[in-house]
């Protein structure tokens, strides 16, 4: 087999979820670096096994989000009934906070709600609609029974016919080269 | 092990993560509608032109084709409003609050309880568009610079309102869609035709299962979940306080916006029953929403249902106890005026039909729990109308009484969006996984015992 091939890296696929966690572990054990996996579910712990904890905390881009929208919309009231269109009704103060923070509030949960799509998406890299996976066969599978571990070529330790011999003795069901763009 | 005998509960049959996905999907994907879908389909469209030619002769002619007239200048419009948005609170709420609390019986209804809650948020946001007099300038609602230099009324609760819907509806379709994210790739991975392999591809956005797109969307959907539960209870008490911010007697109350948000739970959790029923009955989902699905709701629609009950009492006792001569009049006039068949046909549905929920018998069966729950979601209607029509029809100045009867385009613009929800909601059982593949998966691991 020719390296030129396997540009991407290698795809092997396991029996279920407890044996591709399983299989992760080994790969991690055995000083791979640049290994993914890919389930048809969220499987606890598989994500920390192989990457560690997330550097990028969803959570925190929400709260940004939620406070952008939420103090950009209270800004936007106070602009408009303090400087730009003052009236005077019935004496009340031209700031009334009190009627103003319910569209803050509204606000202030759909900045956060945005901001966490679309920085969960941005995170993910998605959408991408081609992706060199998507050229092998089976992996059509990862979305409703296949469970998969992928090494890539780009690992310092990957070797095309160690790395394939490694995933066999680790009990993949099948082990197939992924192309590359 | 008690995650396992949970989870074994709600996920019945002999199944594999092969067979789930195929169940779900192939009712998307098979080639040919049923013909009862047809048919359904085919009325839901009739009904949906009825919506369109009475909305077309609205804005043709004006809201006078409506009941309304000085003094109920709020008729069915408003009632409609309220009472789809209250049955589209509980989607979310439900998806929501069962994720928070690590409830497996989620699983299985939460997708379509969601899409209920999209259909019904987007119709319900439509009537008080409709309810204006010049609706063509409904966007006068958004703050943005014009010519005009003109802002709006940062001060009424209709302002507020519209930021509650705005962000309601927004929010729970990003619910929505971002929990079928996966399942849309089971169907771009399923689909063997090229038109749904491009559909299904596109709205998948290329998802591809990786571990760590697994835990962020894990992530995302439990801080979706926590920002949707209070989202909920502030949408529907900003719908209360229309009501309440006016000096109306039978409104000016602060027991409205928690009256109202009970109200809203029961009603969509009766709504949820009444669709979960029929969908398990066509489509052959008993493994998966099971009898003891539907009698988990029915015990939360009781205790909605007792929390509407309170509500009651003490509109009664506010009344009596403000000791305001024309507040309790209104009172008076609900229970025992001409509006007297509304006030008990909301008690009877509201109050009296739910109580059968307490017997576990009627809890398990399907049929009985189907008519209980039609019952209180046409409570919930007279409830909301009541409500509306009877402080109305009786301001401070005797002079100005008058009644409210209802004309031809009431009546059809509350069949005509009753058709749009059916049109909408018979296109997601066609086009979209009615339910949730992926965490069915996990369900299933969790019954095999693994994944400890």
């Amino acid at each position: 087999m020719s390296s030129e091939s396997v540009r991407y890296g290698l795809l092997a696929e396991f029996g279920s979820g407890d044996r591709l966690i399983r299989a992760a572990r080994e790969a991690v054990a055995a000083g791979y670096t640049q290994v993914e996996a890919y389930a048809p579910l969220h499987l606890e712990g598989l994500s920390e096994t192989l990457h560690g904890s997330p550097r990028i905390r969803i959570a925190l881009l929400m709260l940004l989000g939620a406070i952008t929208l939420g103090v950009a919309t209270y800004a936007v009231q106070y602009y408009a009934a303090v400087f730009d269109y003052p009236i005077n009704v019935g004496g009340r103060p031209l700031d009334s906070w009190p009627a103003f923070i319910p569209p803050a509030v509204e606000m202030t949960l759909l900045g956060a709600a945005l901001a966490g799509v679309i920085g969960t998406l941005l995170l993910d890299g998605l959408p991408r609609f081609h992706h060199p996976l998507f050229d092998v066969p089976r992996f059509a599978h990862a979305s409703s029974d296949g469970f998969f571990l992928c090494i890539r070529a780009g690992d310092p330790r990957f070797e095309p016919k160690a790395t394939r011999r490694f995933l066999s003795g680790i009990d993949a069901l099948e082990v197939s080269e992924v192309a590359g763009e | 092990m008690s995650d396992a005998s949970a989870a074994g509960r709600f996920l019945l049959g002999d199944h594999s993560d092969r067979s789930l996905t195929a169940k779900i999907a192939d009712i998307v994907l098979g080639r040919r509608p049923r013909r009862g879908w047809l048919a359904a389909f085919g009325a839901a469209a009739a009904f949906t032109v009825l919506f369109l030619t009475a909305t077309s002769y609205l804005f043709a002619t004006g809201v006078g084709i409506w009941g309304i007239s000085v003094p109920v200048v709020w008729g069915w419009a408003i009632t409609n409003y309220v009472w789809w948005i209250g049955i589209g609170m509980s989607g979310t709420f439900i998806s929501a609050a069962l994720l928070l609390s690590r409830q497996p019986w989620r699983t299985s209804i939460n997708r379509f309880a969601e899409a209920m809650t999209v259909f019904a948020v987007a119709i319900a946001g439509m009537f008080p568009i409709l309810h204006l007099g010049r609706p063509w300038f409904f966007y006068w609602l958004v703050p943005y610079p014009n010519i005009m230099n003109v802002w709006p009324q940062w001060r009424s609760a209709l302002e507020w309102d519209f930021f509650a819907i705005l962000a309601y509806l927004v929010v729970s379709i990003l619910f929505w869609y971002v929990g079928m994210l996966p399942d849309l790739a089971s169907l771009r991975d399923r689909a063997t035709s090229r038109r749904a392999q491009i559909f299904y591809g596109l709205l998948a956005l290329g998802w591809r299962g990786e571990a760590r797109h697994w835990q962020r969307h894990e992530t995302l959907s439990w801080l979706l979940s926590g920002l949707a539960v209070p989202l909920v209870f502030s949408v529907h008490s900003m719908v209360a306080m229309d009501f309440c911010e006016g000096i109306t007697r039978g409104w000016h109350s602060t027991i409205f916006a928690p009256f109202f948000v009970a109200g809203a739970l029961f009603s969509g959790f009766a709504c949820v029953l009444a669709l979960a029923i029929p969908l398990r009955a066509i489509y052959g989902l008993h493994d998966l929403i099971t009898i003891r699905h539907l009698e988990n709701v029915a015990k939360v629609l009781l205790a909605a249902g007792l929390v509407v009950d309170y509500s009651y009492l003490m509109d009664v006792f506010t009344s009596y106890y403000s000791g305001d001569r024309f507040d309790t009049y209104v009172t008076f006039w609900r229970i025992a005026g001409s509006y007297w068949p509304l006030y008990w046909g909301t008690i009877v549905c509201n109050a009296l039909a739910p109580q059968a929920l307490w017997f576990a018998a009627v809890r398990r069966s399907p049929a009985a729990l189907f008519f209980v729950s039609v019952v209180i979601i046409i409570g919930m209607w007279l409830e909301r109308f009541m409500l509306i029509v009877t402080s109305l029809s009786r301001t401070f100045l005797p002079s100005e009484w008058g009644m409210f009867y209802p004309t031809f385009w009431d009546w059809a613009h509350l069949a005509g969006s009753l058709g749009l929800f059916a049109f909408m909601f018979l296109l997601f059982l066609r086009l979209l996984p009615m339910v949730a593949i992926g965490e069915l998966r996990g369900l299933l691991r969790a019954r095999s015992g693994s994944g400890s």
